[in-house]
């Protein structure tokens, strides 16, 4: 079978762009998870709020004929939905997670299930079953595209992985370079030792909630401007997410990125190559061949066990 | 005060006689056929419960598709029942009764296949493997088309009994309630016994299991399989039971709410799986007729707000009791060092 460089490199490029949604929400469970050890499972429901936030901006700035600039407005919308998303990350914690931290992981499982299934219906009841689209004015913007060789990049491609870069830029140095961000890499460490250095590993906490759920909800809109929205796609954006970050090695910033951009990468050459309909058993399968043979994920460390 | 042991056997004849009696009750009930239904799907949930407790609650190996082993039963005893792959022109195979075993099997060797190859992983990767092994089944059965017609589900015959459909929910109900006790029976006694034992113990800490001479991958294994095992019994009657079966049944959210069940009752213990399963099978369908027992109709329906109370209602109770409604007792001193009702506080765990 003759290779056609062109069309692999297409399909590269297009599993990049959602591998690049997949790794914003991803790195979100993976912070969590570094802190807490817990799978945060109402994060998609945080990823479909962030996308309706975004939407609710957009319509809220036509309806009270507030006309920016494209730009500008998409600016607008990515503040609104990332700091409500951060909001309702902290609330999240606030509520449900803190009160049962000292007990069994299992039971703040459930209340992450709960909450998510409390999130997806309220979100059903306040904007109704049916798919919503983002303006078009915003979409047909980023339609259009240039050639790259045998490759086109529309613009959505590039404002997607352009965006996701930045953010992740951003999050590296966050973590690796600032106060704060030293202060949650102590506390995932040894939430006790870093609470007896002066941390105040509550509000690390709240702050790494808010950080995660304001790059799943800049996700969110990502994912908007490219399909169309409803209350049920956080269920199956989280779950891709999540296999991303265990892909990656969860808990681990980098792995969640890389995992969630392979994990993209993998679907859309399953997609292109072998077939459409079978594509996730491949991402799937993928998935337990990896941790089969690197049991913590391809950047996790393998921790020895205490005994 | 009767003792403890006295008072568990009474409560335990007090279980199985609302168990056996519940259909001759509930004939008299206006809606009974609705309420049988609801009857036979709260008993296929606490079977399922009390399958995934063996995996979850005893052994501690947190399984997230479970659910695919009862879809892998309930597939299994459709072609058996059908007489071959879907699409193939047969009809008429040797029937349910039959097809019941087999689905077991097939259940139990699946359950050693997702076993074998993840002894090595623990906690949360062990999870996201056994995940995706549910997603890998539940989208075979949607893509292969051949075998399972897909998307469009399988038609699957009623069980026969001398010849005659069984159709009537009575009789159904009888059968999956034979299924569930005879599940609660066998886990009943594999905790009771040194294999129960040795899943404690592992589950507590597997190094320490090991070192105690306990075979670790032969337990995990022997957890994996009697978990799946059940779980594909039920898959069967639940083929039989409904005469359609489709990929959405067998859906990740329905492993999670079995999980709800065994974490809500307290996993672990078996009186408190059982409860989890009724609660939460009933609670959606209780809140479906909430206005029309209150007699509120048509000055508020609560049908949206279904979902959100249900998923408030499962925090809620996390909130309470993190431990569960009925816990082990084991688990209950653990969490309460303090509360230790004149039980001996642990040696050594703090």
């Amino acid at each position: 079978m003759d290779l056609d460089l062109g069309i692999l490199g297409q399909q590269i490029l297009n599993g990049l762009t959602i591998g690049s949604m997949y790794a914003l929400i991803a790195l979100g469970y993976t912070m969590v998870y570094g802190i807490l050890q817990l799978i945060n499972f109402a994060h998609g429901e945080v990823f479909m709020i962030g996308s309706f936030l975004g939407l609710g901006t957009l319509l809220g700035l036509e309806a009270l004929h507030i006309s920016l600039p494209i730009p500008l407005a998409l600016l607008v919308a990515f503040v609104v939905a990332m700091a409500g998303a951060a909001l309702l990350g902290m609330g999240i914690e606030r509520i449900a997670y803190r009160p049962l931290r000292s007990s069994p992981r299992l039971a703040l499982l459930i209340t992450a299930l709960g909450l998510s299934i409390v999130l997806q219906n309220a979100v059903m009841l306040l904007v109704g079953t049916e798919d919503r689209t983002y303006p078009e004015a915003f979409t047909e913007a980023l339609i259009d595209g240039f050639d790259l060789g045998p490759i086109h990049i529309s613009y959505q491609q590039l404002f997607t992985l352009g965006l996701a870069l930045v953010l992740m830029v951003g999050l590296t140095v966050l973590v690796q370079r600032t106060r704060l961000g030293k202060a949650m890499r102590a506390t995932a460490q040894d939430p006790v030792t870093a609470g007896l250095m002066g941390i105040e590993s509550n509000r690390v906490i709240a702050y790494t909630f808010a950080i995660g759920s304001a790059l799943a909800a800049a996700g969110g809109i990502l994912f908007g401007l490219t399909y169309s929205i409803n209350f049920f796609i956080g269920y199956q954006a989280g779950l891709k997410a999540f296999i991303a970050a265990v892909l990656g090695g969860i808990g681990n910033i980098p792995g969640a990125m890389l995992g969630g951009l392979l994990l993209g990468v993998v679907e859309a050459l399953g997609a292109g190559y072998v077939s459409g309909t079978w594509k996730d058993v491949i991402a799937f399968g993928i998935l337990v061949l990896v941790l089969i043979f690197r049991p913590s994920g391809l950047l996790g460390e393998r921790v020895a066990e205490k005994v | 005060m009767p003792g403890p042991l006295l008072r568990g056997k009474a409560a335990m004849a007090v279980v199985f006689a609302v168990v056996l009696l519940l259909p001759h009750i509930l004939r008299f009930m206006p809606q009974s056929d609705y309420l049988m239904d609801v009857a036979i799907t709260t008993a296929i949930y606490v079977t399922l419960a009390i399958g995934l407790n063996v995996t979850v609650g005893l052994a501690g190996l947190l399984d997230l598709g479970y659910i695919a082993f009862y879809g892998l039963g309930a597939y299994a005893a459709a072609i058996v029942i059908h007489g071959g792959a879907a699409q193939a022109a047969v009809s008429g195979g040797p029937g349910f009764w039959v097809a019941l075993p087999v689905a077991l099997a097939v259940a139990a060797i699946a359950g050693l296949a997702i076993g074998l190859p993840t002894l090595r992983l623990r906690g949360d990767y062990l999870a996201i493997v056994t995940l995706a092994f549910g997603q890998i089944a539940k989208l075979s059965e949607n893509n292969w088309d051949w075998l399972t017609n897909g998307p469009q589900g399988m038609e699957v015959a009623k069980p026969l009994l001398f010849g005659a459909e069984l159709r009537s929910p009575y009789v159904l109900y009888y059968i999956i309630a034979v299924i569930g006790i005879v599940t609660w029976a066998c886990v009943r006694n594999l905790n009771n016994s040194a294999v129960g034992r040795a899943w404690v113990a592992i589950r507590e800490d597997e190094i320490a299991a090991g070192a105690m001479g306990i075979n670790v991958p032969k337990m995990k294994l022997l957890a994996f399989m009697t978990g799946a095992a059940f779980a594909g019994l039920a898959g069967a009657f639940f083929a039989s039971k409904s005469g359609f079966i489709s990929p959405p049944s067998f859906d990740f959210i329905e492993t999670i709410i079995i999980l709800a069940m065994v974490v809500l009752g307290g996993m672990g213990s078996l009186p408190g799986v059982i409860l989890g399963g009724i609660i939460l099978a009933i609670l959606p369908e209780f809140l479906r007729s909430l206005p029309s027992i209150l007699q509120m109709e048509g000055s508020f329906d609560i049908t949206p707000y279904r979902m959100l109370i249900y998923g408030g209602a499962m925090v809620l109770i996390m909130f309470w009791r993190p431990e569960g409604l009925l816990p082990e007792a084991h688990r209950r001193r653990e969490l309460h060092p303090n509360l230790a009702e004149g039980e001996r506080k642990p040696v050594g765990h703090t």
